[in-house]
C-alpha cells in the first residue's frame, strides 16, 4: 500500500537555519530519506518552500479567483511529505515516526487512493 | 442432521459463546472486516431459516462460516466495484467453498488478532469499545447503544466509520509488530478496563449498563486463555473479579449506596475472591508489577479481610506507595489517606491529602472532598466536614451518591 505522510508543524517550531540545532535536524532527514530509500519503501518526497509562498486557487462560476495565502490559516502549515510503500498502517506510522519534524509537529498518515 | 430444535436458541447462544472465534477466522480468511461481519449476519439469517426447518447441523460454528463465505461472494458479485481486490477475493473464495455438513473443517482462533484490530490507536477510544464489544462480545449495535446511553443509529454510524477506516486505512489484521506489542497490548487492557468502569458507574435499573462489567471480565478471561504469560492481564482480570466480587452488597434494598464498612461481608462472592486473590498472586510474581496486578493486591487485601476493623491497612498503605512511586496520579493518594487514616490517623489521612491538594484539578474531584469529610468528621471538626460534603454533594454525578453524602452531612452536628 501506499502512504502519505504529510509533515505539519509551526513554521517558528523546530530547529531554526542558523541555530545549533539546525545541522542535526537536517541531517536527520538525510538519514531518514537514505533509510526509506535503502528500504526500498520510497515513493516521493518532497520539502516545500515557506507558508509565505503559497497562494490559493479556486474556481467559481468559470471564474478563476486567486488569493495570497495558505489554504487555511492554520498555526500549523505543510512543510513537506513523503510516499512510501508499507505493507500496513503500523509500518506507514513506525516510519512516520522516525520523521525529524514528528518530535517538534505532527505527520498525518495518509493512504493514498489507487484505481485499478 | 439432528432434530429440528430450537433453532432460535441454538443461534443466540452460538452468537454470545462462538461470535469472535467465528468472526476472527472469517476476517482472516476474507481480510475484509465489514464485508466478514456483514456476510456472517446474512450466515446467521439463512441459520434461523434452514435450521428450524431442517433442524441444526452437526457443527454449527463450520455451517455458520462456509456459508457466510457463499454470501461474502453474493455480496461481492451484487456489488457494482470490480477492482482487483474483490475479484482476487471472489476467485479465492469460489476455489475455498465446502459443504456446510463437513464436520471435520476446523475453524482457526483469530481472536487474538481480532482483539488487536478491533482495539488499535487508530480507532478513537470509543470506537475501540464499541467495536470489541461487537466483534468480541457479540452485542448487538442496539445493546452497545444502550450500554453507553447513544441513540442506536448513532452508534451504528460509529460502529460503521469504524470498520471503514480498518479496511481503508490499511490497518492488517495481525498481531502487532514485536516492537508495538507491549504498548499495543496495554490499550487492550485500558478497552477491557474501560468497558468494566463504565459498568460500575450504571445507576439502578440500567441493566445494559451493569452487564457491561460481566462483558469485561468475559473479554478478561478471553484475553488470559490468549495470553496465558501477559501478568498485567490476569492482573486486571484479578481487579475486575475481586471488585465484582461485592456488586451485592455496594447497594442497600432500595439501591442506596453502601459504603465497604457497612457491606455485608457473608454475601461477597467467595468464587470470585478466590479466583481473583489467586490470579493476582500469579500477576504479581513477575517484576515489575504491573498497575492492574498491584490495584488487585490492595482489592484482594480488602476481599481477605474478615471485618471492616480487621482490616490490614498498613499493607493497604504501602502497596499504594508502591502503586504511587511507578504511576504517579494524585487520585491515588485520596485512598491511600483514607487507608491511613485507618492504619495511623485521620490526622495522617489528612496530612497526605493536603500533599496533592495543591494539584488544581482535585479541586473538581468529587472522592476528594467526600475524603476530606470523612476524615475532618471522625476528628469532631464537623464544620469543616459539612463544608467538604457540600463541595462533595455538589460534585456527585450519580443520585444515590448525593444522598448517601447528605445523609452523612445530616449526622453533623454543627452547633
Amino acid at each position: 500500500m501506499q502512504f502519505m505522510c504529510l509533515i505539519y508543524n509551526a513554521e517558528d517550531n523546530g530547529p531554526q537555519p542558523g541555530t545549533e540545532e539546525f545541522g542535526p535536524y537536517m541531517q536527520g532527514y538525510m538519514d531518514f530519506t537514505e533509510e526509506v530509500r535503502e528500504a526500498g519503501k520510497l515513493l516521493g518526497g518532497e520539502a516545500l518552500q515557506s507558508v509565505s509562498t503559497a497562494t490559493t486557487v479556486s474556481v467559481r462560476g468559470g471564474k478563476t479567483e486567486v488569493v495570497d495565502g495558505p489554504f487555511a490559516e492554520t498555526k500549523e502549515q505543510l512543510g513537506g511529505f513523503y510516499i512510501l510503500d508499507c505493507k500496513d498502517l503500523d509500518e506507514a506510522l513506525a516510519y512516520a515516526a522516525k520523521i525529524p519534524d514528528a518530535a517538534y509537529g505532527r505527520v498525518e498518515v495518509r493512504p493514498v487512493m489507487i484505481f485499478d | 442432521m439432528l432434530p429440528p430444535v430450537h433453532a432460535q436458541s441454538l443461534v443466540a447462544r452460538l452468537i454470545r459463546e462462538d461470535w469472535g472465534r467465528i468472526l476472527s477466522s472469517l476476517v482472516s480468511s476474507i481480510g475484509d472486516f465489514s464485508l466478514a461481519e456483514d456476510s456472517l449476519q446474512d450466515a446467521v439469517v439463512s441459520a434461523l431459516e434452514v435450521w428450524s426447518k431442517d433442524g441444526a447441523p452437526r457443527n454449527p460454528d463450520a455451517w455458520l462460516i462456509t456459508v457466510a463465505r457463499r454470501k461474502a461472494l453474493d455480496r461481492i458479485r451484487r456489488s457494482q466495484v470490480a477492482d482487483r481486490k474483490s475479484s482476487e477475493l471472489a476467485l479465492w473464495l469460489e476455489q475455498h467453498h465446502s459443504d456446510p455438513e463437513d464436520r471435520e473443517m476446523s475453524i482457526p482462533d483469530h481472536r487474538l488478532e481480532l482483539i488487536f484490530t478491533c482495539c488499535h490507536p487508530a480507532l478513537e477510544e470509543k470506537s475501540r469499545v464499541a467495536l470489541t464489544l461487537r466483534a468480541l462480545g457479540g452485542l448487538s449495535t442496539e445493546e452497545i447503544a444502550n450500554a453507553f446511553l447513544d441513540k442506536p443509529a448513532a452508534m451504528a454510524a460509529r460502529l460503521t466509520r469504524a470498520k471503514h477506516k480498518l479496511g481503508a486505512a490499511g490497518v492488517a489484521f495481525k498481531l502487532p509488530d514485536p516492537q508495538d506489542i507491549a504498548e499495543r497490548t496495554d490499550t487492550v487492557l485500558s478497552v477491557i478496563y474501560l468497558i468494566f468502569t463504565e459498568g460500575c458507574h450504571a445507576t439502578n435499573g440500567e441493566m445494559m449498563r451493569e452487564n457491561l462489567v460481566q462483558e469485561a471480565i468475559r473479554l478478561g478471561r478471553i484475553l488470559t486463555s490468549l495470553l496465558p504469560d501477559h501478568a498485567e492481564a490476569k492482573g486486571l482480570l484479578a481487579l475486575m473479579l475481586l471488585s465484582d466480587s461485592r456488586r451485592l452488597t455496594r447497594r442497600g434494598d432500595s439501591g442506596e449506596f453502601v459504603p465497604l464498612e457497612a457491606q455485608n461481608r457473608a454475601r461477597w462472592d467467595q468464587a470470585r475472591i478466590s479466583e481473583g486473590v489467586a490470579l493476582t498472586e500469579t500477576a504479581l510474581r513477575r517484576a515489575p508489577a504491573g498497575r492492574y496486578g498491584l490495584q488487585a493486591a490492595i482489592s484482594a487485601v480488602h476481599a481477605q479481610a474478615k471485618s471492616f476493623d480487621a482490616t490490614d491497612w498498613p499493607q493497604i498503605v504501602a502497596l499504594y506507595d508502591v502503586l504511587y512511586a511507578r504511576f504517579p496520579n494524585p487520585i491515588l493518594r485520596i485512598n491511600q489517606a483514607l487507608a491511613l487514616s485507618y492504619a495511623d490517623s485521620p490526622e495522617a489521612g489528612l496530612r497526605l491529602l493536603a500533599s496533592v491538594e495543591d494539584d488544581g484539578k482535585l479541586a473538581s474531584y468529587q472522592p476528594f472532598h467526600a475524603c476530606r469529610a470523612d476524615l475532618l468528621a471522625r476528628l469532631g471538626r464537623h464544620l469543616e466536614a459539612a463544608e467538604s460534603y457540600r463541595a462533595a454533594i455538589a460534585l456527585s454525578r450519580a443520585p444515590e451518591e448525593a444522598s448517601f453524602l447528605e445523609t452523612r452531612l445530616s449526622a453533623l452536628r454543627l452547633n
